[in-house]
């Protein structure tokens, strides 16, 4: 197997395709994290109204 | 067909959404963890562009899915603009930010392929350009949606702006074909076959099917929090058991 230095080096190529695999990886780990604090805010929203609404019927 | 009705409540789909979000979640890593390894273990080097071609394996599927997701949330904006299902309208805000980072992956990654391939970072080629109106639609489709208070205003002008801009789809696909300029034709078609050594085609495919899977995963779970912001008052939202009291 070729050493690793040559597998990075990508034939001369590194800057390209590590710069177009390396975004991708980026963003397909961000969006992710963006869905999960939506949720996160939207529960914790619903359930302060919640909270909210029980202690204007108490 | 009792079903499909039954499925276009957010009370039913919510759940649903949920358990294909999970298989497709785990598809999506298992696709992933392959399509990357044969990227680049498997596939041969190119006899004419070296390393630099395995690019294709994210640009291409980027690209289709860029493309293939635009025509989903087309379908089923038109589907809530026509039926005035609040769920399919939901379902294409949901499907917007993925297609729009799905296009942006296909620019970038044609950028960083045109460079050393063609010599340039960006040309006003034809397919370059028609890809690149596709992103400002997305893009002008998800602050249209933001600028307006009232949903279901923000979903009716949301989707009729998605309806016109469904042209720059063909556009897009035959530009290649149509106008003669810089950016190369289709490397798999329908009609031909596929021009590419099969290793490096079944690579491109399993990257295809991964980048499909993710796709299905995180708009389905962003379906979820719409669902959540748009019912929040609803009696079953306040009864899940993910909701702290």
């Amino acid at each position: 197997m070729k050493s690793l230095s040559e597998f990075f080096n990508m034939g001369g190529y590194a800057l390209y395709v590590w710069g177009s695999f390396g975004v991708t990886a980026l963003l397909m780990i961000i969006e992710p994290i963006l869905v999960r604090q939506r949720r996160k805010t939207a529960l914790q929203r619903i359930s302060r109204l919640i909270r909210i609404k029980s202690e204007q019927n108490s | 067909m009792v079903n499909i009705f039954k499925f276009s409540s957010p009370a039913t789909f919510y759940p649903l959404a949920g358990k294909i979000a999970r298989i497709s979640t785990w598809i999506a890593v298992l696709l992933l963890a392959i399509g990357l390894y044969m990227s680049f273990f498997v596939a041969p080097t190119d006899y004419k562009q070296g390393e630099g071609y395995r690019i294709i394996f994210i640009h291409v599927p980027a690209a289709w899915m860029s493309m293939f997701i635009y025509v989903v949330m087309a379908f089923w904006a038109g589907v809530g603009l026509v039926f005035n299902t609040r769920l399919s309208s939901m379902m294409a805000q949901a499907l917007a930010p993925t297609g729009a980072i799905m296009t942006f992956i296909a620019l970038w990654t044609g950028a960083f392929w045109g460079k050393p391939m063609w010599g340039a970072w960006w040309v006003w080629d034809a397919r370059l350009t028609s890809e690149l109106i596709l992103f400002f639609l997305y893009i002008g489709f998800i602050a249209l949606q933001g600028a307006i208070d009232d949903n279901r205003r923000a979903d009716r002008a949301g989707a009729v702006l998605l309806l016109v801009g469904v042209v720059n789809i063909p556009i897009i696909y035959f530009s290649v074909k149509w106008w003669n300029t810089l950016h190369q034709g289709a490397s798999v078609s329908i009609k031909n076959g596929s021009s590419m050594s099969t290793i490096m085609l079944q690579t491109m495919l399993i990257m295809t099917f991964a980048f499909w899977a993710y796709s299905i995963a995180v708009a389905l779970y962003r379906v979820r929090s719409i669902i959540l912001e748009r019912e929040k008052d609803a009696r079953w939202v306040s009864e899940l058991p993910e909701i702290r009291r």
